[in-house]
């Protein structure tokens, strides 16, 4: 029962991620993106890291693509940006990159192919976890820490209403949000 | 506490690296800049399920951390990079990242 | 045993150069005087040296060669060549000629360039000549002699050059400098093959080895001896290589005297009868020298015919007279060679200075066609330029007259050749005859066409006196040079005996007959019966304009279409190339971010393809 969820959540992640990148709308895209991750949280808790699993609802679909949906909000695209959105996105715009992610997935799959290894098929509990974290990983836990301060200042600095360019005196007018 | 599921652990891993081909792919064909930075986190997100998959392989918590850790990263590169593209747009009032190519030689 | 003297021969070659460096370094501050003492002098201490070692040399009765070491001069890949002077009886001939004479032609060169204003110049330039001469002739290996060889090249280049501000002083310079530098690439390319084969330059080891190494008649010592005959040609200007000789009489009279007629052009003669051994071992180039002689003293004597610069009919005499030792080397007459070589430094500079005490009386006047009947007003030039005539001309009883006919006489006792080498000598003894006594008629005799003005003091009158005494009486000295070369073949045929010192007798009557009467005028020289004749003998055989069409304009051509220098092209290319490539590759950076995104990945499967092996 548990390999049929495994699966079916696996090909619901591949399908959604697909229509993500390909739609016009970017707020369409990152629903699809939303389930995609939602998918793997399932193949998370399927594997035995529930705690994984919870983390990737709550911090990653929770947070961050919550984030994503705010600033296309205040981008205020429209469908004036759907339109720009279609002429951007012409099929020969995908013969290049699939070309040469096909290659690269092909040799991703030649190498997996060679290796015969299954899962232990043990559950892995947040306490086990938060030992391990705190335990030999506690340096990357700081420094995670300081990583995200970084992400806060910068995030508070490059999110200011206006910016003025000192040199060429540019100053936004009215038509900047 | 449940029983893991046991898959092949090639499965798992030609998962991660199909999600990682598409957020590449996603990358290098759209123009629109939030497009890209979607497509990065799906790169992110695939690259996370193979340490999960690993971390289950071994039986170990180090996949998970190593999740976290990332997952760290994300956050942090989605805040900065949101900020630009909000600057960017200020800029140079598109969100076409071939725009931005006054690095040029 | 008890040679002491002999272990100072370094003093010789020291003492000019001693002079040379303090004229060098005072350059004209010192006073005239003192300059022509240090001059003059330097030469003069080196001459008795020279006399004091020759007594005790000769005087011991030794015929074996002392070798006098100096230091080691390098050590390079087998050549380890030293400093050392040897001393036998060539080399003290030499240096007898070379001292003595240059010591009376300093003397002489006192007075004769008082008035120019770079006085110390001139002396700088001799005293390093002779010094480097000195060198040559006392070297015991090929390379040292190469260094002297060089030296008295460069010196010789400077003192035609000495008024260099007229371009065509230059240019004769340059042309001297140039023709002589093809003959030493030749010789050196000669000590080259030499040193390739018998692995050493010292001219001893040179001769023993090939001796033991090679048979007569091989082709590597007749390569070697052709190339050291080639090196010898340019230095003692015989043909193909004599088109400077005349041209380098732009120097001073002293100049022409010492250089171009007793010393520096006899050296290719001290060369081959210094090399005789290997020049035995390979008859075929012997016979070319005895024949380059040959064509050159007939080529050079129907020139002197025809020239009107005073100067220019005694360098083709020169060029004339060395070919007679040429001929005596081709055939085997070592010593004659080196006798006339003796004499020929004697009379020929009796005759240089003679003209330069002329040519001064006149205020340089060098045209033959405005002089005339100075015998009662310049005495001394009237006995200097007789007796030079006559040993020039080999008249009985002059010293010319021993050489030259001991020369003729063992021409004519060569086996296959001797007929036809003998009749071309006899008729460039006859030409010689003609010129030189014509030019004697014409200058002393006859009309006064310019008034000369007083005779030259006893600075220039005693150096020409002691010349003709030594003209006249050095037939009868016996150079020491005969006990070191193989011996000459002894004239026998009684008949030619008699008839070789006639025929300058009947040259003299005949030139007495043509040129001394009254009514004898230049007219009518380039038109006129045999014109055409005179014209071609006047221009040196054609062989000048022969040199500038087939060597110097084609030489000039290549030099003007290679003015953009095509090897530059191939650095330029290299830059241009590297340009190109840089703003080929300056296309890949575009600014495009998803364009860099596409080549990492590109890059990125390339990369994978290579570790899996796949490519």
């Amino acid at each position: 029962m548990n390999l049929i969820l495994f699966y079916l959540a696996a090909a619901i992640s591949l399908g959604s991620t697909i229509m993500a990148v390909t739609r016009y709308n970017p707020s369409h895209g990152l629903i699809y993106l939303i389930i995609s991750l939602l998918a793997s949280a399932i193949i998370f808790y399927l594997l035995g890291a529930p705690f994984a699993a919870v983390l990737e609802i709550v911090i990653y679909a929770g947070a961050i693509m919550v984030l994503f949906v705010f600033v296309i909000m205040m981008l205020n695209l429209g469908a004036r940006g759907d339109e720009t959105e279609h002429r951007w996105l012409n099929p020969a715009m995908w013969i290049g990159p699939s070309v040469l992610c096909v290659l690269l997935l092909g040799e991703v799959v030649y190498i997996l192919l060679q290796t015969q290894q299954t899962l232990t098929g043990a559950a892995i509990s947040p306490k086990a976890v938060g030992l391990e974290l705190f335990g030999p990983y506690v340096l990357a836990v700081e420094i995670s820490s300081m990583l995200l301060l970084a992400g806060l200042v910068g995030g508070y600095h490059l999110g200011r209403r206006f910016l003025v360019d000192a040199r060429s005196g540019w100053v936004p007018d009215e038509a900047d949000q | 506490m449940m029983e893991a599921v046991v898959v092949p652990m090639e499965h798992g891993l030609l998962l991660a690296g199909f999600l990682f081909v598409i957020g590449l792919l996603g990358v290098m064909a759209r123009r629109n800049v939030i497009f890209i930075l979607m497509s990065l986190e799906i790169m992110l997100n695939a690259c996370g399920l193979a340490f999960i998959v690993a971390g289950s392989a071994h039986g170990e918590a180090d996949g998970q951390v190593m999740f976290m850790i990332i997952l760290t990263i994300a956050a942090a590169e989605v805040v900065v990079g949101l900020g630009l593209v909000l600057q960017a747009r200020r800029r140079f009032r598109t969100l076409d990242i071939d725009q931005a190519s006054q690095l040029g030689g | 045993m008890g040679l002491t003297w002999v272990q100072l021969i370094w003093l010789v070659p020291l003492l000019p150069f001693l002079s040379f460096l303090t004229l060098f370094l005072t350059q004209g501050r010192l006073p005239r005087p003192l300059v022509g003492v240090l001059g003059a002098g330097s030469v003069g201490l080196a001459a008795l040296v020279v006399g004091v070692i020759a007594t005790e040399y000769l005087g011991a009765g030794n015929t074996a060669p002392v070798s006098v070491q100096m230091f080691q001069w390098m050590n390079v890949g087998g050549l380890n060549p030293s400093f050392g002077f040897i001393i036998d009886g060539l080399s003290i001939t030499m240096l007898c000629v070379i001292t003595g004479v240059g010591f009376l032609i300093h003397v002489y060169s006192t007075l004769f360039v008082l008035e120019e204003k770079d006085y110390s110049r001139f002396f700088t330039y001799m005293n390093l000549f002779v010094s480097a001469m000195i060198i040559l002739v006392l070297a015991d290996n090929l390379l040292l002699l190469y260094l002297g060889w060089e030296g008295v090249g460069v010196c010789s280049y400077l003192l035609i050059g000495y008024w260099y501000e007229d371009a065509s002083n230059g240019r004769a310079a340059r042309k001297a400098f140039i023709v002589t530098r093809i003959g030493d690439g030749f010789m050196a390319l000669g000590m080259l093959l030499l040193f390739t084969h018998l692995g050493t330059l010292e001219i001893s080891a040179v001769t023993t080895a090939a001796a033991a190494t090679f048979q007569t008649g091989d082709t590597i010592p007749t390569i070697a001896a052709l190339l050291l005959l080639g090196g010898a040609c340019g230095k003692s200007a015989q043909l193909p290589l004599q088109t400077w000789l005349p041209d380098a009489m732009a120097g001073p009279t002293p100049v022409s005297a010492l250089i171009h007629a007793a010393t520096m052009v006899t050296a290719g003669v001290y060369l081959i009868a210094r090399m005789h051994d290997l020049f035995l071992l390979a008859p075929v180039a012997q016979l070319a020298v005895a024949f380059v002689g040959l064509l050159t003293l007939l080529v050079a004597a129907g020139t002197a015919l025809t020239q009107n610069d005073i100067k220019r009919i005694l360098a083709y005499s020169t060029i004339s007279q060395i070919g007679y030792m040429f001929l005596a080397l081709g055939v085997g007459a070592w010593s004659a060679a080196i006798f006339h070589l003796m004499t020929h430094a004697f009379f020929k500079a009796l005759l240089f200075l003679g003209a330069g005490y002329v040519v001064y009386s006149l205020h340089h006047e060098h045209d033959i066609r405005q002089m005339g009947g100075l015998a009662r007003r310049l005495p001394i030039g009237f006995a200097s330029f007789l007796i030079g005539s006559a040993a020039l001309a080999a008249l009985p009883m002059t010293s010319g007259f021993f050489s030259k006919d001991e020369i003729l006489l063992a021409a004519y006792e060569h086996g296959e050749w001797g007929g036809l080498l003998w009749a071309g000598g006899a008729l460039g003894a006859f030409l010689t005859a003609l010129y030189s006594f014509r030019l004697v008629f014409i200058v002393f005799l006859g009309p006064t066409r310019t008034e000369p003005s007083a005779p030259a003091g006893w600075l220039m009158g005693g150096p020409l006196l002691v010349l003709c005494v030594l003209s006249l009486v050095g037939g009868f000295i016996d150079p020491p040079a005969a006990l070191v070369l193989p011996a000459s073949p002894p004239g026998h045929d009684a008949v030619m005996q008699w008839v070789t010192p006639a025929i300058p007798i009947v040259g003299v009557v005949l030139a007495w007959f043509l040129f001394s009467s009254r009514s004898f005028s230049f007219g009518d020289f380039a038109t006129g019966p045999g014109g055409a004749l005179r014209r071609f003998l006047y221009s040196h055989w054609a062989m000048d304009w022969l040199y500038d069409r087939t060597i110097v304009r084609p030489y000039y051509w290549l030099a003007r279409i290679n003015r953009s220098d095509a090897v530059d092209y191939v650095y330029a290319a290299t830059a241009g190339i590297t340009r190109v490539g840089s703003s080929a590759l300056a296309l890949t950076q575009s600014g495009q971010l998803r364009w860099y995104a596409g080549t990492m990945v590109g890059g990125l499967v390339i990369f994978v393809a290579i570790l899996l092996g796949i490519l």
